[in-house]
C-alpha cells in the first residue's frame, strides 16, 4: 500500500514510505518533523500551511505527499541562514507583523515567494499576494508593512549586513 | 496607589520594544499543541451528530473496533458508568460530555474513537454505527418560548426552554421617565451569532500515568489553572496530581476559555488505553461545536427631551444560548456585564431584562473579544443613540457631546450600578472629530448627497468595562477572579516572572517584562516571562475579557514593588545607611543628596544571596495576588467613513479612525497591533459574518468558505490614535485594550452605512450588512443604478 517518495526540504532529502492519502503538510510536519508549517482549516482557505514548492507558494494541505515526490520544498525553518534571520523575518519582527504567530510561517513564505518574483511590489500587490493567507490577529496592516519593509531591506542588501541577531529585545524603530 | 510612574531616564514603560517572543515564531520554533508528540501517543476522533435533535436508538461500536489500529470506542453510556457523562458548565448548568439518550445540536459529540494513528481514528469514527430517531427541532429562540414548543432539556426539573431571566436597574424609575418623556425611540436590533475562530483550532493531549495517578494535560487554553480545578472537580483526580500546560496558543479570542467535551473524553481515553491521547479538532468541529459568540435579539428604547437630553433606557433581550447554558461568565452575572449598556452617557434611569433560551444549537455566547457581553451592550447603545439623533434631526456628534459624562463627574455611578473609574470623554470626542476632519466630511457628504452619491459617517463612543475583577463581584465556580505574579531575581540580577494569565498573541512576554524591568531598574532583556504551566505559575484565572494588564499586569508591578522594598533593606546594608536615607532614582537606590553613593539591582541581587544583612532572610523573590479594587473602564471614539456603490450595494470603508483611551500604555506598538486586529474582527462582524441554521437545525456555516474572514484585500486601512486618562486605581494607570476595537467598531460601521442611507428613510440595518441587503434597500427606494 505504501509509496516510497523522496522530497527535498530546505536542502535536506527526506525519503519515506507513505500512505497515498497522506497530505503533504502532514509529511512535512510529522515525517520530516518540521512543525513550523501549520494547519488552520480543512478547505484550502487559510494559508497557514503555505510552503514554497519548486519556487512557487502552495498550500501544502491541498496536495498529497506522493504528488510532491522529487520536489524541492522550502519551509519557514529554511529562511534563516547560519543563525542570521532572513530580511523578511527581521522586517516582521521590526514592524510587529505577527501576534499569535500561527499564520506567520505561511505569511512569511507567501511574502518570500512574492519578493522573489517582484522585488519592488506596491501595497496593492502585497495585499493581493497574501490574500490566500488569513490572519485573525493583526488586521494585516503590519504584515503588509513588514513585507514592504523586507522588500526595501532586500533591495538595499541591508538585511544581510545589519540585522539584529536572534534573541535580542532591543527597541523597534 | 498613585498613577505616577517612577521618574527615570531608565524608562522602558511606554516604549515600542520589539517583542521578545517573536524570534521563535519567526523561525518556525513556536510550540503549539499539535506540534507536541509524545512517545506511544494515540489519536482521538469524535463521532458527531448529523441531527440537531434526535433520540439515540443504538450505537454499534463493533465495526469501528474492527478497523486496524483502533484501540477503544467510548460512548456516553460508557461515561455514565464512570459518572462522567455530564460536566458542569461555567454558568451553573450541566452539559453532556458525550450524548446520553439524545442529541441536542448538530455536530454534538456522540462517541470517540482512540487509535494508533490519526487516520485510523478517523476511519474508526466513520465506522461507528449510530441509529437516530429524529425529534422536532427548535431553531428560533422566540418559538422556543411558545407554550407548545418541544421541551429540549428533558433532564431538567423545569419543563421549559426558558433558562433564566435577569434584570438590572430600576423598573419603576425607568417606566416613570418613559411616561413623562417628550421623545421616545424604539428599535429591534440583533447582534448576529458569530464565532471567534482562532486560526489554530482547539485541541489537547491527555497523558495519564496510572502508576503515579498523575495527569498531564497539554491543552489550547486561555485559563490553565481554571482547567486544572475544573478537571479535579469533574474527573475526581486530586488537584496536585494534575498538571495543565498551555503551550503556545495560536489565537483564542475567548474560544479557548471553556473546557470542551473533547478534553474530558481524551482524559478518559488516556486512562483507558494507558497511552497519551491527542485530539485536535478540525475547522468544522471548531466552528460548529465550540463556543460561538453573541446571538442577542435586543429591543431598545430611549426616553429623551426634545432638545436631545437622554433620560432613561429600556432594554429587553432574548438570548439564544443553544442547547446548554455554557457561556463563560463570572458566576454572579448571568448576562455578563451587559448592563453597561447605558454606555458613555448620563442616563438617569435604566431597566435591562435578559431572557435566556435553549435552542437546538451549539452552546456558548460569551467569546470573541467581548468582555462578557460588553460588545452587545456597546453596539446597542451606540446604534440607539444614532437612531435618536435621526429622530431629533440632530448631528450624532452633537447628540453625543450633549450627553457624554462630563470629566468632573468621575467616578461616575451608572444607573445599573457600575462606578466608572476615569474619563475625559469630551476631550476624546473633540480630538477624534478634529483628527478625521469631521466638519469637512459632513460638507463633502452634503455635496455628494446633492449629486445623488452615497457617503456616510458613523461615530461610536463606547465605554468598556474590563479587568474582572474585584473578587467581591467576580468568581468562576466560586474561584475569585484575582490574578497573580511571582518574581524571582537571580544572584546575577536577571529575573523570571511567572503569571496566572496565558497570552495567545497579546505580547505578554514583552509587556510584563517591561513592567517588571521598569519597576526593578532592569533591562527587559533580563526579564523572562513564563505563563501557561500550572506546576510553575501562581494561581490565576487566565487571559480573556481584556483582564491581563488590569489584573496580572498590576500584580507584576505590585510584586516588583514588594521586591524593591526588600531591596531597599539590602541597599541600606550595602551603603551603610538607614533605609529612609535612600531614594529610588533612575532604576537604582541612592543616598539622598549623595547620588554618587548608589547601588544597582544587580548589586543588590548579588548581595541578597552572598551577603544579606544580618537577620534578613536571604534571596530576592516575591509573589503577589492582585485583587483589583474596581474594574477599569477603557473607552474610545471611533469614526468610520463609507462610500456606497449605488449599482452593486457594495460598501467601501474609505477611512476608519480609532481613538482609544486605555489609560497608561505599556507598549504602544503592541497596543496598536491589538487595535488593528480587533477592528478587523469588528469589520468582519459588521459586514460578513452570521452563523445561520436551516429549519432542521442544520448549521450552514461550518468552514472558512462559508464563515467569511476578511483577507488583506478587503480589510480597510486603520488609523489609530490615543488619549491617555490613567485609571486612578491601577498601580500603573493602565486599563486594558484587547477588546475595545471589537466592542467599539461594529456600531461605527453600521452607523456609517445607515447615515449614508438615512435620507431614504433607513433607520436601522441588522448586521451583517451584506452587499445584497444594501442593494435591496436601494432598489426598494427606487434609486437608479
Ligand atoms: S491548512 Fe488552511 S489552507 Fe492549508
Ligand atoms: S498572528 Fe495570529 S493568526 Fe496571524
Amino acid at each position: 500500500m505504501g509509496h516510497r517518495i523522496a522530497v527535498t526540504i530546505n536542502g535536506q532529502r527526506y525519503e519515506a514510505e507513505v500512505e497515498p492519502r497522506l497530505l503533504l503538510v502532514h509529511f512535512i510536519r510529522e515525517v520530516a518533523g518540521l512543525t513550523g508549517t501549520h494547519i488552520g482549516c480543512d478547505t484550502t482557505s487559510c494559508g497557514a500551511c503555505t510552503v514554497i514548492l519548486n519556487g512557487k507558494p502552495i498550500k501544502s494541505c491541498t496536495m498529497f505527499a506522493v504528488q510532491a515526490d522529487g520536489c524541492e520544498i522550502r519551509t519557514v525553518e529554511g529562511l534563516a541562514q547560519n543563525g542570521e534571520l532572513h530580511p523578511i523575518q527581521k522586517a516582521f519582527w521590526e514592524c510587529h507583523g505577527l501576534q499569535c504567530g500561527y499564520c506567520t510561517p505561511g505569511m512569511l513564505m507567501a511574502g518570500v515567494a512574492l519578493l522573489e518574483r517582484n522585488p519592488n511590489p506596491t501595497e496593492e500587490e502585497v495585499r493581493r499576494a497574501i490574500s490566500g493567507n488569513l490572519c485573525r490577529c493583526t488586521g494585516y496592516q503590519n504584515i503588509v508593512k513588514s513585507i514592504l519593509r523586507a522588500a526595501e531591506m532586500m533591495r538595499e542588501g541591508a538585511g544581510v549586513a545589519s540585522g539584529s541577531p536572534v534573541g535580542s529585545g532591543s527597541p523597534a524603530q | 496607589m498613585s498613577a505616577t510612574l517612577t521618574e527615570s531616564p531608565h524608562r522602558v514603560l511606554g516604549q515600542p520594544i520589539k517583542r521578545k517572543e517573536d524570534p521563535r515564531f519567526l523561525t518556525g520554533q513556536g510550540r503549539y499543541l499539535d506540534d507536541i508528540k509524545l512517545p506511544n501517543m494515540a489519536y482521538m476522533a469524535i463521532v458527531r451528530s448529523p441531527y440537531a435533535h434526535a433520540r439515540i436508538v443504538s450505537i454499534n461500536k463493533e465495526p469501528a473496533l474492527a478497523v486496524p489500529g483502533v484501540l477503544a470506542v467510548i460512548t456516553g453510556e460508557d461515561l455514565e458508568k464512570l459518572g462522567l457523562a455530564w460536566m458542569p458548565t461555567l454558568n451553573g448548568d450541566q452539559q453532556m460530555v458525550l450524548a446520553v439518550g439524545k442529541v441536542l445540536f448538530q455536530y454534538q459529540e456522540v462517541a470517540a474513537v482512540i487509535a494508533t494513528s490519526r487516520e485510523a481514528a478517523y476511519d474508526g469514527a466513520a465506522a461507528v454505527e449510530v441509529e437516530y430517531d429524529p425529534l422536532p427541532v427548535v431553531v428560533d429562540p422566540f418559538k422556543a418560548l411558545e407554550p407548545d414548543a418541544p421541551i429540549l432539556r428533558e433532564d431538567r426539573k423545569e419543563k421549559t426552554n426558558h433558562i433564566w431571566r435577569w434584570e438590572s436597574g430600576d423598573k419603576a424609575a425607568t417606566d416613570k421617565a418613559f411616561a413623562e418623556a417628550e421623545v421616545v425611540i424604539k428599535e429591534k436590533i440583533r447582534f448576529p451569532r458569530v464565532h471567534p475562530a482562532p486560526l489554530e483550532p482547539c485541541g489537547c493531549i491527555a497523558d495519564y500515568n496510572r502508576t503515579k495517578n498523575h495527569l498531564t494535560l497539554y491543552v489550547t487554553s486561555q485559563a490553565p489553572h481554571a482547567y486544572r480545578t475544573v478537571l479535579a472537580m469533574v474527573a475526581k483526580l486530586p488537584e496536585h496530581q494534575i498538571r495543565v500546560i498551555s503551550p503556545d496558543v495560536g489565537g483564542g479570542f475567548g474560544n479557548k476559555v471553556p473546557v470542551y467535551p473533547g478534553y474530558v473524553v481524551a482524559v478518559v481515553g488516556s486512562m483507558l488505553t494507558g497511552r497519551p491521547v491527542k485530539w485536535v479538532e478540525t475547522r468544522t468541529e471548531n466552528l460548529a461545536s465550540t463556543h460561538f459568540a453573541r446571538d442577542y435579539h435586543m429591543t431598545v428604547e430611549i426616553a429623551a427631551t426634545r432638545e436631545g437630553q437622554v433620560k432613561a433606557l429600556r432594554v429587553h433581550t432574548v438570548a439564544d444560548h443553544g442547547a446548554f447554558d455554557a457561556q463563560a461568565v463570572p458566576s454572579k452575572w448571568p448576562a455578563g456585564l451587559f448592563n453597561i449598556c447605558t454606555g458613555s452617557y448620563t442616563f438617569e434611569a435604566a431597566h435591562v431584562v435578559v431572557d435566556a433560551v435553549y435552542t437546538n444549537k451549539a452552546p456558548g455566547g460569551v467569546a470573541h473579544r467581548c468582555s462578557f457581553r460588553v460588545t452587545e451592550a456597546s453596539y446597542l447603545i451606540e446604534r440607539a443613540m444614532d437612531i435618536l439623533a435621526q429622530e431629533l434631526k440632530m448631528d450624532p456628534a452633537e447628540l453625543r457631546r450633549k450627553n457624554l459624562i462630563p470629566a468632573d463627574k468621575f467616578p461616575w455611578k451608572s444607573p445599573t450600578g457600575w462606578v466608572y473609574d476615569s474619563g475625559n470623554y469630551h476631550h476624546t470626542l473633540d480630538y477624534a472629530l478634529n483628527l478625521i476632519g469631521y466638519k469637512e466630511l459632513r460638507k463633502e457628504q452634503a455635496e455628494k448627497r446633492a449629486r445623488g452619491e452615497l457617503m456616510g459617517i458613523g461615530i461610536s463612543f463606547f465605554t468598556e468595562i474590563v479587568g474582572a475583577g474585584p473578587s467581591k463581584h467576580f468568581d468562576i465556580l466560586g474561584i475569585k477572579m484575582f490574578d497573580s505574579a511571582e518574581i524571582r531575581v537571580h544572584p546575577t540580577g536577571k529575573a523570571i516572572v511567572r503569571l496566572g494569565t496565558r497570552h495567545q498573541g497579546q505580547g505578554h512576554e514583552t509587556t510584563y517584562a517591561q513592567i517588571v524591568a521598569e519597576e526593578l531598574g532592569l533591562s527587559p532583556d533580563d526579564v523572562l516571562v513564563e505563563e501557561g504551566d500550572t506546576d510553575t505559575a501562581p494561581y490565576g484565572l487566565g487571559t480573556y475579557a481584556s483582564r491581563s494588564t488590569p489584573t496580572s499586569g498590576a500584580a507584576a508591578a505590585m510584586c516588583a514593588r514588594r521586591i524593591r522594598e526588600k531591596a531597599r533593606k539590602i541597599a541600606a546594608h550595602l551603603l551603610e545607611c538607614g533605609e529612609h536615607d535612600l531614594e529610588w532614582v533612575d532604576g537604582r537606590f541612592q543616598v539622598k543628596g549623595a547620588p554618587h553613593q548608589s547601588v544597582t539591582m544587580q548589586q543588590i541581587a548579588f548581595a541578597a544571596y552572598t551577603n544579606p544583612p544580618p537577620g534578613l532572610e536571604p534571596g530576592l523573590e516575591a509573589t503577589f495576588y492582585y485583587d483589583p479594587p474596581n474594574l477599569t473602564f477603557p473607552y474610545g471614539c471611533y469614526i468610520a467613513v463609507v462610500d456606497i456603490d449605488k449599482g452593486t450595494g457594495e460598501v467601501k470603508v474609505r477611512r476608519f479612525l480609532a481613538v482609544d483611551d486605555c489609560g497608561t500604555i505599556i507598549n504602544p506598538m503592541i497596543v496598536q497591533g491589538q487595535v488593528h486586529g480587533g477592528l478587523t474582527e469588528g469589520f468582519a462582524i459588521a459586514f460578513m459574518q452570521d452563523i445561520v441554521f436551516d429549519e432542521n437545525g442544520n448549521n450552514l456555516v461550518t468552514n472558512f468558505t462559508e464563515y467569511m474572514l476578511p483577507t488583506a484585500v478587503e480589510t480597510p486601512r486603520w488609523e489609530t490614535a490615543h488619549t491617555v486618562t490613567p485609571s486612578p486605581h491601577h498601580p500603573l494607570g493602565a486599563k486594558g485594550v484587547g477588546e475595545s476595537p471589537n466592542v467599539g467598531s461594529p456600531a461605527a460601521f453600521v452607523n456609517a452605512v445607515v447615515d449614508a442611507l438615512s435620507h431614504l428613510g433607513v433607520r436601522h440595518i441588522d448586521m451583517p450588512i451584506t452587499r445584497e441587503k444594501v442593494w435591496r434597500i436601494l432598489r426598494n427606494a427606487g434609486i437608479d443604478e
